[in-house]
């Protein structure tokens, strides 16, 4: 199954067996989802589950903030993070904010999907991985499904949730396949993953890079450099402690993703393990980013924007040596 | 304008005018303590009055019951208090105080009751008029008949949600009853330096919302106008738009000089203060007596001097619960 059908087939499980989740966003019916996501909800489950919405990030953002408040399950889906720019307001100052504000009062059962990152040349305002945006806002949780069985487990972990959820989908991993189980339930959304171990250096991403890093570790390891790694999974709350237990290992951290290195979500997770395990290090925590600038459209240019498998031997090889 | 007849009047209608007077007193004398409090420093932050506006929050008041939804803006301790929130839970969360509404967490611009389906004031211009939407929305695929009366002022009338929002409503025919309070002033910009089309109404019509304009200085044409819209609205008739023309008398907040209009413009307009033309008419009726009108008075004077004494002996949150409530424990 790929990552895309496994991402439907929780849509399909949560509208079936819960009357009070309903699906809404830009071309999620008539059209599929303009990843196809969705494609096939709207005939099994009607317009009143599967709306589509007028181009309107903001109002339809905040109405799926007021239908949670008032007993529903919604789903929203915003076509790109890019777009979601135009609902930050209501990202921020409502839906992460109800809760607190109303001192306990009012929760916000909320879930948002969207698509984010780079690779697909579709320049610079579809391309950006804003996620570290999210994960800087206290009162929800950002979560980033890298695999195939991540696709759905969270999507369904996220529909249990009393607080607002965001999954943040790589758009080139909706073609991706790998292995499911199709009756599986929700997964856990509090932990960081080790998808491979390793005792020289830990590779810590998430989201595509995991399979860059995984990439570099089966080069690395050809030259006898065993490196873990670290899928973050959750990046709000971070689950600091795997990291950090790994690096406890390995004695050494490369933080890899594709956003802009200047106030990224690598930068909290160097520093958190500056904080916590500097006495263990052999080396400086080195980070792979996105080159600081808006996503360029030519494939050579937007190749060398983003993180690759030989940037991140090449770090490891520089420091490790 | 009213329409309620001079003669023939029954008990009940007198005892609903008093309610009405009372209302709109409660909030005026609640406010003008608040002042004082402000200028001792014992309330801070922001404080933007409603005084002025009273006849717009009690007269809309009367159409909701107990089961519809409100989603309020910054300026809402009088939409608070005519939906029955007590003037305690108040004036605590004024003072910051863990008694306060909203546990002190929310201040003057940030008043919630969940139990009062008082969805809370929204601070961000414009920002509640999604929310309201959705709780439509969610009433309308459960099928319950309430009403999500959505209050706004003339500033959110630029903002890009005002525009989504009545599209989206009527789109999907939602049962929302948009309340736009409109003081002619977004803080110190008046409404013709900031619309092409002055006219909110008609903006709403543009999206097929049914809508019109009211006296929102006088509570019983609100009352009138609200109730005919709300029983629409409420019946599946899909969202309607009530333009209600008043004006605040203070500041935008405690902090405003007052720079853009002039002391005659806000003199006019004193002279059709809601609840002096009110108390007026209902003199001039026989409705009410000077020794009346006192005991009204009294009765919420006691309440007010009753919520400060609340808030002054009410406790503070412990500072160990400051991450308490950011996401469910």
């Amino acid at each position: 199954m790929t990552y895309r059908e496994s991402i439907r087939s929780a849509l399909r499980d949560a509208l079936r067996g819960d009357q009070r989740v309903f699906l809404m966003g830009e071309d999620v019916g008539r059209y599929g989802g303009a990843f196809a996501v969705s494609r096939g909800l709207l005939q099994e489950f009607g317009p009143d589950r599967v709306r589509d919405t007028p181009l309107m990030e903001s109002t339809f953002l905040g109405a799926g903030i007021g239908a949670a408040l008032n007993g529903m399950r919604p789903i929203v889906e915003i076509m790109t993070i890019n777009f979601s720019m135009l609902a930050m307001d209501q990202v921020l100052n409502n839906a992460a904010t109800l809760r607190y504000m109303s001192g306990g009062q009012l929760n916000v059962p909320l879930v948002v999907r969207m698509a984010t990152g780079g690779g697909r040349q579709m320049g610079a305002q579809h391309s950006h991985s804003l996620e570290g945006w999210y994960a800087h806002i206290p009162g929800i949780s950002v979560l980033a499904p890298a695999t195939v069985a991540d696709g759905r487990g969270m999507l369904l972990a996220a529909l249990q949730e009393p607080d607002p959820v965001f999954i943040m989908e790589h758009a080139t991993l909706y073609p991706m396949e790998g292995e499911v189980d199709e009756a599986s339930g929700p997964c856990d959304i509090r932990k960081a993953a080790v998808r491979r171990e390793g005792t020289h250096v830990s590779l810590i991403t998430y989201g595509a890079c995991l399979w860059k890093a995984l990439a570099a570790a089966e080069q690395l390891a050809k030259k006898g450099i065993e490196a873990e790694v670290v899928d973050l999974r959750v990046l709000r709350p971070l689950d600091s402690e795997t990291f950090l237990a790994s690096v406890a290992k390995t004695r050494g951290a490369v933080v890899i993703e594709e956003a802009w290195r200047t106030g990224g979500l690598a930068a909290e997770v160097s520093a958190q393990i500056m904080e916590n395990a500097f006495d263990v290090l052999d080396w400086p925590v080195q980070r792979v980013g996105g080159a600081e600038v808006p996503a360029p459209f030519a494939k050579q240019m937007e190749d060398a924007s983003l993180p690759q498998i030989e940037d991140i031997v090449a770090v490891v090889e520089a420091n490790l040596v | 304008m009213t329409t309620r007849p001079a003669r023939g009047r029954k008990a009940a209608g007198q005892s609903h005018d008093l309610d009405l007077l009372r209302g709109m007193l409660r909030i005026r004398r609640f406010e003008e303590r608040c002042s004082d409090l402000y200028q001792l420093g014992k309330i801070r932050g922001f404080l933007h009055l409603y005084i002025g506006e009273e006849a717009v929050a009690v007269g809309a008041m009367q159409a909701l019951t107990p089961d519809d939804n409100i989603v309020s803006t910054y300026r809402e301790h009088g939409h608070a208090l005519a939906r029955g929130m007590p003037p305690t839970s108040l004036m605590a969360e004024l003072f910051g105080k863990a008694t306060g509404c909203s546990r002190g967490r929310g201040g003057s611009m940030h008043f919630f009751d969940a139990e009062r389906r008082f969805y809370g004031g929204y601070a961000i211009v414009g920002g509640g008029l999604p929310v309201a939407v959705g709780l439509a929305l969610a009433d309308k695929m459960t099928g319950r008949a309430r009403v999500t009366a959505c209050f706004f002022g003339d500033g959110a009338v630029a903002e890009g949600e005002f525009h989504e929002s009545m599209n989206l409503a009527k789109l999907w025919d939602l049962p929302v009853l948009f309340l736009c309070e409109n003081n002619l002033y977004a803080m110190g910009t008046a409404l013709d330096v900031s619309q092409s089309v002055t006219d909110i109404a008609f903006k709403a019509q543009a999206y097929g919302v049914p809508s019109r304009a009211v006296d929102g200085m006088d509570v019983l044409a609100v009352e009138a106008a609200t109730k005919e819209a709300a029983a629409s609205v409420r019946a599946g008739g899909g969202p309607q738009l009530l333009e209600l023309r008043t004006y605040r008398f203070r500041g935008h907040s405690l902090a405003d000089p007052e720079l853009y209009r002039s002391k005659e413009e806000v003199e006019r307009w004193m002279e059709r203060d809601p609840i002096a033309t009110f108390t007026e008419r209902l003199r001039d009726l026989e409705l009410l007596s000077d020794a009346g009108l006192q005991k009204l008075e009294e009765g919420v004077k006691g309440e007010v001097e009753g919520a400060v004494a609340f808030a002054e002996e009410s406790p503070w949150e412990p500072v160990d619960d400051l991450l308490k409530d950011v996401t469910a424990p």
